[in-house]
C-alpha cells in the first residue's frame, strides 16, 4: 500500500451485481480504496460511523432504511454519489445538491466524471450537507412518514404519528416519543419542514408538538401559554405559537 | 323534462314575464275595442294565463321539428294558427260565462269585435314562444355536449391509466439491464442468459395484454419469466416454492392476473429484505370447477414504504370484478412479517 492520499469508498446498495459494477469501475482507481460494503441501510449507517469514508456510493431503494434516510444519519462531509435506476423526483432534486448521481445502467465516461466531481468535492472539503440533501430530495407536500434518529451505534425508527414532540437543543433536536428521549443533529426549521402541519405545530422557537397529545391550553403568567399533553408534559407557547395553535385548534 | 314547467323558479319568471303581455292585450281592447279598462282586464288577464301554458305546449313541437329542417317555420305557423284559434273558443266561452253576471253584461259582444286583434296577437306570441323554445334547447343540446365531452375525457384518461399501470415497471427494468451491465465482464453466459429471458418476459406482456382471456399455463410461462430474470438480479436472496396441479394449465384466466402479484411480493418482500426472503405460490384445480391460487412472501413491517402496492392490488381486483362480477374471491391479508394473497376464479369463458 502506498502512502499517497487515499480516497476511502463505501458502496452501498442491495443487489450483489450492482455493487459488483462500481467495484469492477473503480479498480482503474488505486487511488480509492473499497473500505467497505454493504447491502442495508441500517449497516451503511453503522460501517459509515465506523470508518468515516469519503466518498459514498449510494442506492436510494434499499432494506431497512432507504438511501434519503441513510443521509439524514451520516456526517455531512462526505461526498455522496447516488446510483439509482429510476427516480424521476429526486432526479430533479439532484441537480442541485447532490456531487452526482449514476442512472442505473451507467456508462463507465459517466462514472468517471461523477467520480472526478466527487474528488474536487473532497479536495475542497465542502459539499452539500446530507440535511439539504435529504430535504431537497423530498416532493413539496409529501411528508416524511417516519423519523431516523442514530440511537448509540443502533438506529431508532420513530413512526411520526409516534412522535410527542420535538425540542430544539443547540445544534441538536432532542425527540419525545412513549416516554424516551432521542437525539438527533437536526434544526428544528427543517424538522417542521418535514411534518405534515396538519397534526404538528410550531408552537415555540424551540419546540414542535404532536397536536394529537395536546389536552389543554393554559395561560402562564401574563404573556405566555402552555399546552399540557396527555401524559402531563408541558410546553411554552409564544405568543406567534399561541395564533398558531389557535388556528389549528379552531379550524377543527 | 320542460325546461319551463319542469323548474319552478323559470315557469314563476316566464309568467311574470307574461305581465307585460297582459297589459299590451288590455290597452288593445281599450283603444281599438272600445272596452272599459275594468273588462279589458277582466277578459285580458285570464286569458294570457291561459295562453301563457297553451304556449309552453311549442316546446313538444319544437323538439319534434328541427330548426334546420325545410319548412319548419310554415308547420309552425300553422300550430300557432290552431293555438290561436283555440285561444279565441277558449275566450268565448270564458265571455259567455262573464256576460252571465250583470256587471260584464254585453261582454261577449263586445270581445266578437276584437277577434282579429286576438288572433293576430295570439299566433305573434305563440311564434315568439317557438324561438323562445328554440333557444332554449340549443342552450340544453350545448350543455350536454359539454358534458358528453367530459364523460369521453375522463373515460378515455381511465383507459389510459390502466395501459399505463398495466406496463412494466420501469424500474425493474432499469435494474435488469444494470445486473446485465454488471455481468458482461464477470460472466458473459449469465448477462446473455439475463438478455433472453428478459426478451421473453417482454414479447410475453406485450403479447398478453390484448387478450381477454388466457389459458393458465400461459400466464405461468409469464410468471417464470419474470422470476428467471428476479432470480439473477438476486440471487440467493429470492428462495421460490411452486406447487401447481397440473391439470390446471388449460384453465381460463384473465391475462396478467399473477404477474402483478408476484411482482408486489418481490417489490414489498424480497426487495425489502436484506437476508433474502421466500415466496410461496400454490395452485390448485378445486372442485368442482374454480381455480385457487395462493401467493404469499415474507416482509420486513419496518421497511421504508415503496409505493405502488395498493395500485397493484387494486388493479388485480377490479380486473377480477369486470371478468366475473362477484363470482370470484380475493381475499388480502397481512400478518406481522407475511403477506398472503388468495384468489379464487370459478371456470367461465368470457368471449
Amino acid at each position: 500500500m502506498s502512502q499517497q492520499a487515499r480516497i476511502r469508498a463505501v458502496i452501498a446498495d442491495d443487489e450483489d451485481l450492482a455493487r459488483q459494477i462500481i467495484r469492477e469501475m473503480l479498480q482503474k482507481h488505486p487511488e480509492v480504496e473499497i473500505v467497505g460494503e454493504c447491502s442495508n441501510g441500517f449497516d451503511a449507517v453503522r460501517m459509515i460511523g465506523e470508518l468515516s469514508p469519503d466518498l459514498l456510493f449510494l442506492d436510494i431503494q434499499m432494506p431497512k432504511l432507504d438511501g434519503f434516510e441513510v443521509l439524514e444519519l451520516i456526517a455531512d462531509n462526505i461526498a455522496v454519489i447516488f446510483a439509482t435506476a429510476y427516480d424521476e423526483h429526486a432526479l430533479r432534486a439532484f441537480e442541485y445538491h447532490a456531487v452526482d448521481y449514476l442512472l442505473k445502467p451507467f456508462r463507465a465516461d459517466r462514472f468517471e466524471a461523477a467520480l472526478e466531481r466527487a474528488k474536487e468535492r473532497i479536495g475542497k472539503k465542502m459539499s452539500a450537507t446530507a440535511e439539504q440533501l435529504s430535504a431537497a430530495a423530498r416532493n413539496p407536500g409529501q411528508y416524511v412518514e417516519r423519523i431516523v434518529v442514530k440511537d448509540g451505534t443502533r438506529v431508532q425508527i420513530i413512526p411520526v404519528e409516534k412522535l410527542d414532540y420535538a425540542e430544539a437543543q443547540d445544534d441538536y433536536i432532542g425527540l419525545a416519543s412513549q416516554g424516551k428521549q432521542y437525539l438527533k443533529q437536526q434544526t428544528i426549521s427543517s424538522l417542521e419542514m418535514a411534518l405534515d402541519p396538519k397534526n404538528f405545530v410550531r408552537i415555540h422557537r424551540s419546540y414542535v408538538v404532536n397536536l394529537e397529545r395536546v389536552t389543554r391550553l393554559e395561560p402562564y403568567g401574563k404573556d405566555t401559554h402552555v399546552v399540557i399533553l396527555n401524559d402531563g408534559t408541558r410546553l411554552p407557547v409564544s405568543r406567534n405559537g399561541l395564533k398558531r395553535l389557535q388556528e389549528f385548534l379552531s379550524g377543527r | 323534462m320542460h325546461p319551463i314547467s319542469g323548474n319552478f323558479r323559470a315557469l314563476l319568471l316566464y309568467l311574470a314575464a307574461w305581465g307585460p303581455v297582459s297589459a299590451i292585450l288590455i290597452y288593445l281592447f281599450v283603444s281599438l275595442g272600445g272596452l272599459t279598462w275594468t273588462r279589458a282586464s277582466a277578459l285580458a288577464i285570464p286569458l294570457c294565463l291561459v295562453f301563457a301554458f297553451v304556449c309552453l305546449s311549442a316546446w313538444y313541437s319544437c323538439r319534434s321539428i328541427p330548426l334546420v329542417s325545410s319548412g319548419a317555420w310554415l308547420a309552425h305557423l300553422a300550430t300557432a294558427m290552431v293555438a290561436s284559434l283555440f285561444w279565441i273558443l277558449a275566450a268565448r266561452a270564458f265571455a259567455d260565462v262573464l256576460s252571465t253576471s250583470e256587471s260584464f253584461s254585453g261582454i261577449d259582444q263586445q270581445l266578437a269585435g276584437v277577434y282579429r286583434i286576438l288572433f293576430g296577437t295570439g299566433v305573434l306570441l305563440y311564434l315568439l314562444a317557438i324561438a323562445l323554445h328554440y333557444v332554449l334547447l340549443s342552450n340544453e343540446a350545448a350543455h350536454n355536449a359539454e358534458k358528453r365531452e367530459m364523460e369521453a375525457y375522463s373515460l378515455a384518461r381511465d383507459s389510459e391509466l390502466k395501459a399505463l399501470k398495466t406496463q412494466v415497471n420501469p424500474h425493474f427494468i432499469f435494474n435488469c439491464l444494470n445486473s446485465i451491465s454488471a455481468l458482461t465482464s464477470s460472466d458473459p453466459a449469465t448477462a446473455r442468459e439475463m438478455c433472453i429471458r428478459l426478451g421473453e418476459f417482454l414479447r410475453k406482456t406485450l403479447g398478453l395484454g390484448e387478450k381477454s382471456q388466457i389459458a393458465l399455463g400461459e400466464e405461468l410461462d409469464l410468471v417464470h419469466a419474470y422470476l428467471a430474470v428476479e432470480q439473477i438480479r438476486f440471487g440467493k436472496r429470492l428462495k421460490l416454492e411452486e406447487t401447481t396441479d397440473s391439470t390446471a394449465a388449460t384453465f381460463p384466466v384473465p391475462p396478467l392476473l399473477l404477474q402483478p402479484l408476484v411482482e408486489n411480493a418481490i417489490r414489498h418482500g424480497i426487495a425489502t429484505l436484506a437476508e433474502g426472503g421466500w415466496i410461496r405460490i400454490e395452485i390448485r384445480n378445486g372442485s368442482p370447477q374454480s381455480l385457487s391460487i395462493r401467493i404469499e412472501n415474507n416482509f420486513d413491517p419496518d421497511a421504508p414504504k415503496r409505493g405502488g402496492a395498493n395500485i397493484g392490488l387494486k388493479n388485480v381486483r377490479q380486473r377480477l370484478d369486470t371478468t366475473y362480477g362477484g363470482r370470484a374471491r380475493f381475499d388480502v391479508r397481512a400478518d406481522r412479517e407475511q403477506f398472503q394473497v388468495a384468489l379464487e376464479i370459478p371456470a367461465e369463458r368470457t368471449t
